[in-house]
C-alpha cells in the first residue's frame, strides 16, 4: 500500500476508535419512595429516546446509567459521586428536585463534566450559580407560576387566595404566581411538607370559602396533588371557585384522578412549557411511541427528559464522538440544534431555554381519557427573572 | 491482647488501609464510601457513650451532627455572599467553624439536656426527638441559609497545613479523629466519670444513695457527646460540602440508634461496626436491587432476633454480656 | 372572628382528632401492656388502606372493601405478632425499636412491590359525596361528617369494650400490673395477641377511613407514626382514656393553630413574619404541647394507676 494510502487507513482507525468510544450518561432521578412514579417517567422516556436513536449519536454509541436519589439530597449526592467516580460518565443529567439538584451539583461542576438537568429549575442555578458546563431542558422554577398570574390577569380576576407547600419550590412558586398576577391575595397557606407532609386541607379550604377569593392558585406536586383535588371536590369549592394550578395536574395525576372519578380536575387550568398536544413532528412522535410502549400519555416530566437525551446526542453528534474538548462540547450544548418536543428554542446566558409557556386545560380525549390540551400561549420566548444575576 | 481487642485493632487497620489502597488503585469512590463511614461512626460512638454506656436513649443526636455542618455552612456562604460581617464569623476559617459548631452544641445540650433529663425512659426518648424537630423546623423556615433546599457549602474550612480539598487528607483528618475519639471514650469510660455514668444506667438508687447527683453527671455526659456529634458534623460539612435540614430529622437520628444498637451498645467498636454495615450493606444491596431495603429490613430484624448484644456480640466482643464489661 | 369559619374549624379538629385517636389507641395498648415500642404501627395504618383500597375495586364499593379489609388487616397484625413481636417481649425497648424499624422497611419495601410506588386512589359511592349545608357559610362535606360518626362508633366501642366486658378487664388489669394477670393464671399469650390484633384493625381502620380523602399512599404511615407517640405521650402510656382526650387536644389545637395562627401572629408582628413563622410554628406546636404536658405531669395528663 502507498503511504499516502496507509496514511488514510491510519486516519480512519483512528477516527473510527474514537468514534466507537462509548459515551456514557448518568442519570439521576427517584426510583424509590413514592414519587418514584415521576422517575419512572422519565426512566420511559429516556429509554424511549435511547430507542429512537437508536442507541447511537451519530455513529457514537451512548449509554446511559439510571441512578436512585430516594427524594435525599445526600443520597441524591452520593449516587451522583457514584456516576462520576465509578462509572467515569461523561455526562450527568436528570433530577427532579431542586434539593438534590442543590446538592450535587458541585461534584459534577468541580470535576469539569457537564450537567443537564431535566426538571430542577432552582433560582441560585439560573441566578448566582450559574456555571458555563451547566445547561437545563426544563425551566426555571418560577417561570410557570408566573405565567398562570399573568392569565388570571388576562381574565381580570381581582382576588385569589394562594396554597403551596411550606418548602423552598412552593415558596418559589407562589412568590412567582405573586410577582406578575395584580389582584388582590387574599389569603395564603403553606402548609407542612416533609416527610410527614399535609395531606388534609380542611382547615385551608374552610378559609378559602371564608375569604371569598375569585380563583384559587396551588401547587401540590406528587401524592398531595390528588389529595387536594379530592378534597376541592368535596368541600363543594369546585363549583364556585375556579382553580388554578401549577406542576399539580398532570399525565401522572390525572388516571389516578379518573378512576376514582374526582370531576373537578376537569376544566382546572394549569400552565407548563410543554403540553402533549404541542403540534411538531418530534412531539408527535414522542407521545405516540410513549402511549403504544408504555399506555396513557408522557408527562412533562418525561419530556425533558427525552429532551436531555436529545440534547446531548445532538452535541455529541457535532463534535464527531469526540468529548475530550469541552470547549467544542460546550458550544455544541449551548447551540440546542435538535428536535425538542416543545418546538425549537434557544438558550439565554444562564443556559436556561428561552421558551414559551402556554396555558393548558384539563379535557377528556377522543377515547375518554383526561388529559390536557393547549387552550393558548401565554408567554413567546420568555427569559427567566434570575437571568440578569448570571454573571456569564 | 484479648479477642475484643484484636478485632478492634483489625477493623480500624482496615479502614486505614483498605480505602486508601483503593484509591490509588483507581478506585476513588470507595474512599468516599469510608470516609461517610468514619464520620457517621464517630457520630455514633458520641451516641453509643450516651445511650449504651449512659442509658440515655437520645432521639435528637442528628441534631448535632446538623448544627456542627451548618457551623461551617453558614460562616462560609457569608463569606462568599456578604453579610454577617460580626466578630468576624463570615469565613472560611477552619478554627472558626470548629469553635462555633462546639460552641452552640454545647449551648443546645445544655438548654435542651437539662429540661429533658428530668424525664426517664420513653418520655426522655420523645422529648429529645420533640427538640430536634423543632430545630429542624426551624431551619426549614430560614430561607437564606436554603431551607429545606438545603446549603451547598462552595469552600472547605481552612485549617493549618491541611488542604480539605484533598480526598485523601479529608480521609486521613476523619479516620485520625475516630481514633482519638474512641481513645477518649475508653479514657472516659473507665473513669470515675464513666463508673458513675454507668452505674446510674443500671441502678440509679444506689449510685444517689452514694452521694451522687446522678442529674448532674448525666446533663456533663450530654454535652460532651452533643459537642462530639458537632465535630462529626463539621466533618460531614466538609466532605458532603453541602447540607439540608432533612439531614438532621428523627429519621437520621435514628439511623444513628440503629447504627449503636446494631454494632452493640456499650462496646467501643460497637459503633464503627454499625455504621460499617449499615452503609456497606446498603452500598452492595442497592447495586443489585431498587429494592434494597427489604433484605436490609430482614436482615435488621434477623440480627436483633438471634444476637442479642448486635454485631458485637455475634463477634463474640463482650465476654460479660451487654453492656458489662471494660470496653 | 367569623363565627362559622370557626365552628367549621371546630369539626375538621374534631375529625382529626378521632382519626388520631384511633391509630393511638392502638399504639398505647399495645406499648402499655405489651411494652412492646411498635414502630411499625403507622405501617399497619398504611397497609389496611392499601387492602382497602386495592379491595374496593374488586368487589366495586367502598363500605364493602372496608368491612372485607378490617379482618385482612387483623390477620396481618396476627402474623406480625406471632413471628415477631412475641419473640421479643423479653427483650430491652432498644432493640423493640431496632426490630421494627427492620419491620418498617420490609413493610413499605413489600407494599411498593405489590401495588407500585404511586398508590392508590378511592373513588367514593355516590350517597357518600357531596355536602352538608348548615347555613349560609357553615358547609361540610359529607364525608367527613361520617368519618366523625365512625370514629366516635369506634371509640365507644373500645369504651364499652374495655369497661364492660372480661377481656376489657384483662386489658386494664394488663396495664396496671402485667405479672399478676399472668400469675393468676389467664393465658397471657392469647391476651397479647389479641390486644396487638385489635391495634392494627384500629390503625388499618383510620388508613381506611382517610384514603378517600387524601390517597393510599405507600408513604402515609410517616404522616402520622410521630403524631401518634406523640398523643400517647401525652395522654399517659397504657391509657385509653388519655389518648382519646390527647388525640382530641392534639388534633384540635393543629387544626386551629393551621387556622388561625398567621392571624394571631399578624396581631403581634408584622404580617410579613406572621406570614414566614406561622407555617413553621404550627408544625412545631404539637412538640411544643408536649413539652409543656411533660413539664407539668411527666407522666401524661391520665397515667394508668401502676400497683
Amino acid at each position: 500500500m502507498k503511504v499516502s494510502q496507509i496514511a488514510l487507513v491510519a486516519a480512519a482507525l483512528a477516527t473510527a476508535s474514537v468514534a466507537s468510544a462509548t459515551v456514557k450518561i448518568g442519570f439521576v432521578t427517584t426510583l424509590t419512595t413514592p414519587a418514584a412514579i415521576i422517575g419512572k417517567d422519565m426512566e420511559n422516556s429516556v429509554n424511549l429516546a435511547m430507542e429512537h436513536l437508536g442507541g447511537k449519536a451519530g455513529s457514537t454509541p451512548l449509554q446511559v446509567i439510571f441512578a436512585d436519589d430516594g427524594f435525599k439530597p445526600d443520597v441524591g449526592k452520593q449516587a451522583t459521586d457514584r456516576l462520576l467516580k465509578q462509572d467515569n460518565v461523561d455526562f450527568v443529567a436528570g433530577y427532579i428536585w431542586s434539593h438534590v439538584l442543590l446538592a450535587s451539583q458541585k461534584s459534577v461542576l468541580d470535576a469539569g463534566k457537564f450537567l443537564i438537568t431535566s426538571n430542577a429549575g432552582p433560582s441560585p442555578m439560573a441566578g448566582k450559580l450559574c456555571n458555563k458546563n451547566f445547561f437545563s431542558t426544563a425551566g426555571q422554577n418560577d417561570q410557570t407560576p408566573m405565567a398562570l398570574g399573568e392569565v388570571l390577569n388576562k381574565k381580570g380576576v381581582k382576588s385569589a387566595y394562594v396554597m403551596a407547600p411550606n418548602y423552598a419550590a412552593g415558596k418559589d412558586m407562589a412568590a412567582g404566581f405573586e410577582r406578575t398576577f395584580k389582584g388582590k391575595v387574599v389569603g395564603k397557606d403553606l402548609t407542612k411538607w416533609g416527610a410527614d407532609a399535609q395531606l388534609d386541607f380542611s382547615a385551608e379550604l374552610a378559609k378559602v370559602r371564608a375569604s371569598n377569593a375569585e380563583a384559587i392558585f396551588v401547587f401540590y406536586p406528587g401524592a398531595a396533588g390528588p389529595a387536594f383535588i379530592k378534597q376541592y371536590e368535596q368541600s363543594g369549592l369546585s363549583k364556585t371557585v375556579p382553580l388554578y394550578s401549577v406542576f399539580t395536574v398532570d399525565s401522572l395525576s390525572l388516571p389516578r384522578l379518573q378512576k376514582a372519578n374526582f370531576q373537578a380536575a376537569v376544566g382546572s387550568r394549569t400552565t407548563q412549557l410543554w403540553d402533549p398536544t404541542l403540534d411538531n413532528a418530534a412531539n408527535k412522535r414522542y407521545v405516540a411511541d410513549y402511549k403504544k410502549k408504555f399506555g396513557g400519555y408522557p408527562s412533562y416530566y418525561g419530556a425533558q427528559a427525552y429532551d436531555a437525551i436529545m440534547l446531548i446526542a445532538s452535541a455529541v453528534k457535532a463534535v464527531g464522538g469526540d468529548v475530550s474538548n469541552p470547549d467544542k462540547v460546550r458550544a455544541a450544548l449551548k447551540a440546542a440544534n435538535y428536535e425538542s418536543v416543545r418546538g425549537k428554542y434557544t438558550y439565554g446566558n444562564n443556559h436556561f431555554p428561552i421558551q414559551n409557556f402556554y396555558l393548558r386545560e384539563v379535557v377528556k380525549d377522543s377515547e375518554g381519557n383526561w388529559t390536557t390540551k393547549v387552550v393558548e400561549t401565554v408567554y413567546t420566548n420568555h427569559v427567566d427573572a434570575y437571568a440578569a444575576e448570571c454573571k456569564m | 491482647m484479648t479477642r475484643s481487642n484484636w478485632i478492634t485493632t483489625l477493623v480500624l487497620a482496615a479502614l486505614a488501609v483498605v480505602p486508601l489502597g483503593l484509591y490509588y488503585a483507581g478506585q476513588p469512590f470507595w474512599l468516599d464510601i469510608a470516609s461517610r463511614l468514619v464520620i457517621l461512626a464517630i457520630a455514633a460512638a458520641s451516641l453509643n457513650f450516651i445511650l449504651g454506656y449512659g442509658g440515655m436513649v437520645s432521639f435528637g443526636h442528628a441534631a448535632y451532627l446538623g448544627l456542627g455542618a451548618y457551623a461551617v455552612g453558614i460562616p462560609v456562604h457569608h463569606s462568599i455572599f456578604g453579610g454577617l460581617d460580626v466578630l468576624g464569623l463570615a469565613t472560611s476559617n477552619g478554627w472558626v467553624h470548629l469553635g462555633l459548631g462546639l460552641l452552640v452544641c454545647a449551648v443546645f445540650a445544655l438548654i435542651t439536656g437539662a429540661v429533658s433529663l428530668r424525664t426517664k425512659g420513653v418520655y426522655f426518648i420523645m422529648i429529645t426527638m420533640a427538640f430536634s424537630q423543632m430545630l429542624y423546623y426551624a431551619l426549614i423556615s430560614i430561607s437564606t441559609y436554603g431551607g429545606d433546599d438545603g446549603l451547598t457549602i462552595m469552600s472547605r474550612s481552612e485549617l493549618p497545613g491541611l488542604a480539605l480539598d484533598d480526598p485523601v487528607q479529608l480521609y486521613a483528618l476523619c479516620f485520625v479523629s475516630l481514633l482519638v475519639v474512641l481513645a477518649l471514650l475508653r479514657m472516659v469510660v473507665n473513669s470515675r466519670f464513666g463508673q458513675v455514668l454507668q452505674g446510674a444506667r443500671g441502678n440509679p438508687q444506689r449510685v444517689t444513695m452514694l452521694g451522687f447527683n446522678i442529674f448532674h453527671y448525666q446533663l456533663v455526659a450530654y454535652v460532651l457527646a452533643a459537642m462530639v456529634a458537632g465535630y462529626a458534623g463539621f466533618l460531614l460539612a466538609n466532605f458532603t460540602a453541602y447540607i439540608s435540614p432533612e439531614m438532621m430529622d428523627w429519621t437520621r437520628s435514628g439511623e444513628l440508634m440503629f447504627m449503636v444498637i446494631l454494632g452493640g451498645v456499650a462496646v467501643l467498636v460497637g459503633p464503627v461496626l454499625g455504621a460499617a454495615a449499615f452503609i456497606l450493606v446498603e452500598e452492595l444491596l442497592s447495586h443489585f436491587t431498587v429494592y434494597w431495603q427489604l433484605p436490609f429490613g430482614l436482615m435488621l430484624m434477623l440480627v436483633v432476633l438471634y444476637s442479642k448484644g448486635g454485631l458485637a456480640q455475634w463477634l463474640r466482643l463482650n465476654q460479660s454480656g451487654p453492656g458489662g464489661g471494660k470496653p | 372572628m367569623d363565627g362559622s369559619l370557626l365552628l367549621m374549624q371546630v369539626i375538621n379538629g374534631l375529625q382529626l382528632g378521632l382519626l388520631l385517636f384511633m391509630v393511638a389507641s392502638g399504639l398505647t395498648l399495645v406499648f402499655g401492656i405489651l411494652d412492646f415500642v411498635n414502630l411499625a404501627h403507622a405501617s399497619l395504618y398504611m397497609v389496611g388502606a392499601m387492602i382497602c383500597a386495592w379491595l374496593s375495586y374488586l368487589v366495586g364499593g367502598f363500605v364493602v372493601a372496608v368491612l372485607l379489609a378490617l379482618p385482612l388487616t387483623a390477620l396481618v397484625g396476627w402474623a406480625i405478632e406471632r413471628w415477631v413481636a412475641r419473640r421479643l417481649y423479653a427483650r430491652n425497648h432498644l432493640d423493640h425499636v431496632l426490630a421494627t424499624f427492620g419491620l418498617i422497611l420490609v413493610l413499605n419495601t413489600s407494599a411498593h412491590l405489590l401495588w407500585g410506588p404511586e398508590g392508590i386512589p378511592v373513588a367514593l359511592p355516590d350517597y357518600l359525596k357531596g355536602q352538608l349545608v348548615l347555613g349560609d357559610d357553615l358547609v361540610l362535606p359529607k364525608y367527613r361528617v361520617i368519618i366523625i360518626a365512625a370514629g366516635l362508633l369506634a371509640a365507644l366501642g373500645l369504651f364499652w369494650l374495655v369497661t364492660r366486658t372480661k377481656l376489657g378487664m384483662l386489658i386494664r388489669a394488663g396495664a396496671s400490673n402485667r405479672q399478676m394477670v399472668a400469675a393468676l393464671g389467664i393465658n397471657i399469650e392469647l391476651l397479647f395477641t389479641v390486644v396487638f390484633s385489635l391495634g392494627a384493625v384500629l390503625a388499618g381502620l383510620a388508613g381506611m377511613l382517610i384514603t378517600p380523602i387524601t390517597e393510599a399512599s405507600l408513604g402515609m404511615g410517616n404522616a402520622i407514626i410521630i403524631t401518634a407517640f406523640v398523643v400517647i405521650i401525652v395522654g399517659g402510656i397504657g391509657s385509653i382514656k388519655g389518648s382519646f382526650v390527647a388525640a382530641l387536644l392534639i388534633g384540635m389545637i393543629d387544626t386551629l393553630g393551621r387556622s388561625f395562627l398567621d392571624v394571631a401572629l399578624g396581631w403581634v408582628f408584622s404580617a410579613n413574619a406572621a406570614e414566614n413563622s406561622a407555617p413553621a410554628i404550627s408544625a412545631m406546636l404539637i412538640y411544643i404541647i408536649m413539652a409543656l404536658v411533660l413539664a407539668v405531669k411527666p407522666q401524661g395528663l391520665f397515667p394508668p394507676k401502676v400497683r
